[in-house]
């Protein structure tokens, strides 16, 4: 059944908001990867044998994730005219109370975390639930998400990712039909760059000058449009989180991407470690061209385009632009000097040029093309517009998955959203950006999480991955930890990373025995600074920043554990 | 795998974007390592020398060269798993499994237990930082592991202390 007019399109929406808002009760198991791992699997196996037992007219559906990691495994509960509720540290046990709730209309209130009136899924659609359960918290009371601003998870806990119909309900696609039928490629463009939308993946190239360096470029409509979903940085998973949860709206924004860009080949680079998120997207493109959304002549528009997955496997420096293209050609992930970049002729995959944006990049553009570049222009800071979903994660008292305007400072992110240490533990630093970043102390936690910020406090944002330390953490054991994991993942092509990274590791090792001195100190301050001034790529240059940062900022624990 | 189910495999990625690492992505799952005649054949198959085949198996740390145990533990040695005992973990479960301590510790080789039960290796992230530490056996994923719990998770998959 393809797409091809805009009132079958919104005749699809209202059959999906029957599936979203059933007249009977519907109860939604939130399944990512993390989800499962906690239970979440168990707790819908049993809710199926209860509703079956109880012979209850309930819906019982997959979801996402919500973000709200600690709390898992959560469970919502839809009951026409009432709020929704989502429930959090559900367990097996519960199985039969919730469905024996829910078939009086109430929900077990004590397992409660917060009711949701209404939603805005951020695309055009404003979800309206209900009222009542006036004892339940609101969400946005709830202290884990009241700084946030949900743009990018904006379905991610409410629909369900195996489901295209779901994703019709919150306006999903029209953000699509607008750009092809009602846009010129050029406006399009347009549009992302007025957005001020920045690469997602860490380094923060504007979106909209890189669509129009590719579009500009000469190979007609036989180029590539990729996205990166080789999520490496350890501590990060909103790329994950993201396809998992919300597969249709990574697909949305490449196709949006293709048909400003004019190019018909598009490729999604995921990492083997994420086998759930091949899956979901894979099932979600067999459903989308199945609508005609993908493949040729799309939504009746002429226009074809169609996406391939392509997997890693298990290399980190595969992130960067020019291994990751190497991989997709079935070589060894080593980069090369750019330029040439992947956007010039002969510089991308198979020599054609190509387009390579991050995940989350992807999933703004319906969000961009919808509302309109003001709107999301006036969301985050100056020059640094819009949300970023951060992993929040380590020594923090609520773990999960925070998406903050960008511009947020560290401190909102680290004790509004996750109540500081665990255990009553005090937050000594945090670390961002993963092998590349560095360690930011808590007096500059004050810092707005900006590109250009963090980039001052001598991290970077990289993808998002936000790992707290507290007052028990050593400083020079994590300088080792993030050593030891480039020194792993060197390619080996250029010397200054592959031999200078080997001796960093060396030196800290004697300090950790114990055997250094000062001078060692001082050597390896100079070897940090020289593979950073001369590696060949991305890797090399920032993997020293977790020893540069902590020499600066926590000398003294280094210090602490050499002879004078 | 035999030459037939081999041409199956090779004849489902006609696209050239992503092949050589698919194919060895699925010869990798399903045998468990990556045969040496099954790279020969391969290689033959495609026209392509074994020595760049090698090169591919030997770079990317999804694939082995070994055969594995009846059982794969992985160890998520990311930076949440890090800064919560990931190390502490690894090293009480090589302590369990009789392995060389510190044996898999750079990622590039997993190790085999002499009885050919289990085999070791570690991740560099599942991307399952909120419940750390993780580590997965055969693909399921194991949140929260200490070394106290390890024993209770590695007997479902029938390991055994041993009296000695």
């Amino acid at each position: 059944m393809r797409i091809e007019s805009e009132a079958g399109l919104r005749t699809l929406q209202a059959a999906g908001i029957q599936k979203l808002k059933p007249k009977q009760p519907r109860i939604a198991v939130g399944l990512a990867t993390c989800g499962a791992a906690v239970g979440g699997r168990k707790v819908y196996e049993s809710l199926r044998e209860a509703i079956d037992r109880a012979g209850a007219d309930i819906d019982l559906v997959t979801v996402g994730c919500i973000g709200y990691c600690r709390e898992e495994p959560l469970v919502n509960i839809t009951i026409p005219q009432k709020p929704l509720v989502i429930l959090h540290r559900v367990s097996e046990a519960d199985a039969d109370e919730i469905v024996h709730s829910v078939m009086d209309d109430q929900v077990p209130e004590d397992k409660a975390l917060c009711r949701v009136p209404s939603w805005d899924h951020v695309t055009g659609v404003v979800m309206q639930y209900g009222k009542g359960f006036a004892n339940i918290p609101l969400y946005e009371d709830v202290p884990f998400f009241a700084p946030q601003r949900k743009v990018i998870l904006r379905n991610a806990g409410f629909i369900n990712p195996e489901e295209i119909s779901e994703y019709f309900a919150i306006g999903g696609y029209a953000a699509a039909w607008k750009a092809l039928h009602g846009m010129q490629p050029e406006a399009i463009i347009a549009e992302v760059e007025k957005s001020g939308l920045r690469g997602r993946g860490g380094a923060g190239f504007p979106t909209g000058l890189k669509w129009r360096i590719t579009r500009d470029a000469p190979g007609g409509t036989d180029k590539y449009l990729i996205c990166n979903g080789d999520e490496g940085d350890p501590g990060a998973y909103m790329n994950r989180n993201e396809m998992e949860s919300d597969p249709h709206m990574l697909i949305e924004g490449m196709i949006i991407g293709a048909y400003a860009m004019g190019l018909k080949n598009g490729l999604i680079y995921i990492r083997s470690e994420y086998p759930l998120a091949i899956e979901r997207l894979g099932t979600a493109i067999r459903q989308a061209r199945e609508y005609g959304l993908l493949g040729d002549n799309i939504m009746g528009t002429g226009f074809s385009f169609d996406i391939r997955i392509t997997r890693g496997a298990g290399a980190f420096v595969c992130g960067e632009s020019t291994a990751l293209v190497a991989s997709i050609e079935g070589r060894t992930g080593r980069p090369h000097p750019r330029p040439p970049r992947l956007t010039d002729p002969e510089g991308g995959l198979f020599k054609k040029p190509s387009d390579l944006n991050n995940v989350e990049t992807w999933c703004n553009v319906p969000a961009i093309v919808a509302n309109g570049s003001g709107w999301y222009a006036a969301l985050g800071a100056a020059n640094n517009t819009g949300t970023k979903v951060f992993s929040l994660v380590g020594k923090v008292d609520r773990v999960g998955l925070v998406e903050v305007p960008l511009g947020t400072t560290i401190t909102t992110i680290v004790f509004d959203a996750g109540n500081g240490g665990a255990n009553g533990k005090k937050v000594k630093a945090v670390q961002t950006g993963g092998p590349s970043g560095g360690c930011i102390p808590l007096r500059l936690f004050d810092t707005p999480v900006d590109f250009e910020s963090l980039n001052r406090a001598g991290t970077i944002m990289g993808s998002g991955g936000i790992v707290v330390m507290d007052e028990d953490t050593d400083m020079v054991d994590i300088a080792r930890y993030f050593t030891g994991f480039a020194t792993g993942e060197s390619c080996g092509k250029c010397v200054p990373c592959r031999e200078g990274l080997k001796h960093t590791l060396l030196l800290i090792n004697r300090i950790q025995a114990g055997k250094a001195t000062g001078k060692d100190l001082a050597i390896l301050q100079e070897v940090c600074e020289t593979i950073a001034a001369t590696s060949l790529c991305g890797l090399g240059q920032t993997a020293p920043n977790p020893v540069l940062t902590t020499l600066s900022y926590f000398r003294e624990e280094y210090e602490a554990k050499v002879r004078p | 795998m035999d030459s037939h189910v081999l041409d199956t495999l090779i004849a489902r990625y006609e696209a050239e974007e992503g092949r050589l690492l698919g194919i060895l992505s699925e010869i990798q799952e399903q045998e468990g390592y990556i045969p040496h005649d099954l790279l020969l054949m391969l290689s033959e198959k495609l026209g392509i020398r074994l020595s760049r085949l090698y090169s591919l198996v030997t770079f990317y740390s999804f694939f082995s060269l070994q055969p594995i145990g009846e059982h794969v533990i992985t160890v998520c040695m990311g930076t949440a798993c890090h800064v919560k005992g990931a190390e502490a973990v690894l090293a009480a479960l090589e302590q369990h499994l009789g392995i060389e301590a510190g044996a898999t510790q750079d990622g590039k080789f997993s190790v085999t237990t002499k009885d050919n039960q289990f085999t070791v290796t570690i991740a560099r992230c599942f991307g399952a930082c909120s419940i750390a530490p993780v580590l997965s056996v055969d693909g399921n994923l194991f949140g929260y592991a200490t070394p106290e719990n390890l024993p209770a998770i590695l007997a479902g998959y029938g390991w055994r202390e041993h009296a000695d």
